[in-house]
């Protein structure tokens, strides 16, 4: 059945372009945040252990940030390909 | 203003085509085997100003992977392919960074290409250091287990919730070497297109803070992708 009136696929490219960063960046923001304030606030409890705290607290962050970067990735195929 | 995901090619040599990234991480290649004799020609006990600044990025990286790998001789053995991951990830992201890379190019048809592009800025480059990063960390755990004790830790007969972790264990094997190279691909070629935009909207001094922001995010993917490694080989090399 032909739609008489409709969108165009561009348009909704765009849409879904924008959406997919958007709702993708959210959790991924919580979650950095979240580990941020806990690796702080270990390294304010016991500050001889901020070396050890913040190497896993920067590893933490890469996996959380990960997601992110996926979120974009699958963004950029649907807008560019 | 033309963005591409894939990157363009640029010259064949006979039937292989060469693209523009390839083309940047063969000078990086070249810039690196240069800095690398130079730095090494006289080794001397109290460092010369050369030696020094080399000195202090080689100490930078073993204390990390000392941290995070605790036995010093292990880490010796791990330490060239860590540290040549690092400086080769970290050598692309700032040489991608040069004015030219990019917007030097020529025209085909309608398309504008561009000569150079960031290495990892082309998810073959990732995926390449990622299927190599993977790889080497199945070969550590074999050679400081043995074979046998290694594979028990993905095909494990000792009951039905046993295996079925094995088998997540080796898709999860498949999901590092995804995620590694998604990660920095995401992250260079995001801020390829970032640094795009913003050239496009305001050409003098807004990108400068952009650039800042891509020679941090450059360094940081380069660690974040040693210390990952470095990460999977403990495990790998110690038994539960």
């Amino acid at each position: 059945m032909e739609p008489t009136t409709g969108v165009s696929v561009e348009a909704i490219k765009t849409i879904a372009t924008a959406a997919a960063i958007a709702l993708g960046g959210m959790a991924p923001a919580i979650a950095i945040g979240l580990i941020g304030s806990k690796g702080l606030e270990a390294i304010g409890r016991n500050p001889e252990a901020a070396t050890k705290v913040q190497s896993s607290m920067v590893l933490g962050l890469a996996f959380a940030e990960a997601i992110a970067i996926y979120s974009l990735v699958v963004a950029l195929i649907v807008k560019f390909v | 203003m033309e963005i591409s995901l894939a990157a363009e090619k640029i010259a064949h040599i006979g039937s292989f085509p060469v693209t523009n990234s390839m083309a940047l991480s063969w000078i990086t290649t070249i810039f690196l085997i240069i800095i690398a004799f130079i730095a090494t020609r006289k080794v001397t006990f109290v460092p010369s100003k050369i030696q020094n600044f080399f000195e202090m990025i080689l100490e930078f990286l073993f204390n990390t992977a000392n941290d995070i790998i605790d036995d010093e001789k292990a880490t010796k053995r791990y330490f060239p392919l860590i540290a040549t991951i690092f400086i080769f990830i970290i050598t692309n992201n700032w040489l991608g960074l040069i004015p030219g890379v990019g917007s030097v190019g020529f025209h085909e048809g309608e398309k504008f290409i561009p000569l150079f592009r960031s290495a990892n800025a082309d998810l073959n480059t990732t995926l390449a250091l990622a299927i190599v990063a993977v790889i080497a960390i199945q070969v550590f755990g074999v050679a400081a287990m043995g074979a046998f004790k290694y594979a028990k830790k993905f095909v494990n007969f000792k009951g039905p919730i046993d295996f079925f972790l094995g088998i997540l264990e080796i898709i999860g094997e498949f999901a590092r070497m995804i995620s590694f190279s998604f990660r920095l691909f995401g992250n260079v070629f995001a801020g390829e297109v970032l640094l795009l935009v913003v050239a496009f909207l305001v050409p003098f001094v807004a990108p400068l803070p952009f650039f800042f922001l891509e020679l941090f995010v450059g360094f940081v993917q380069a660690l974040v992708f040693t210390m990952l490694t470095l990460v999977f080989i403990k495990s790998a090399i110690s038994s539960h």
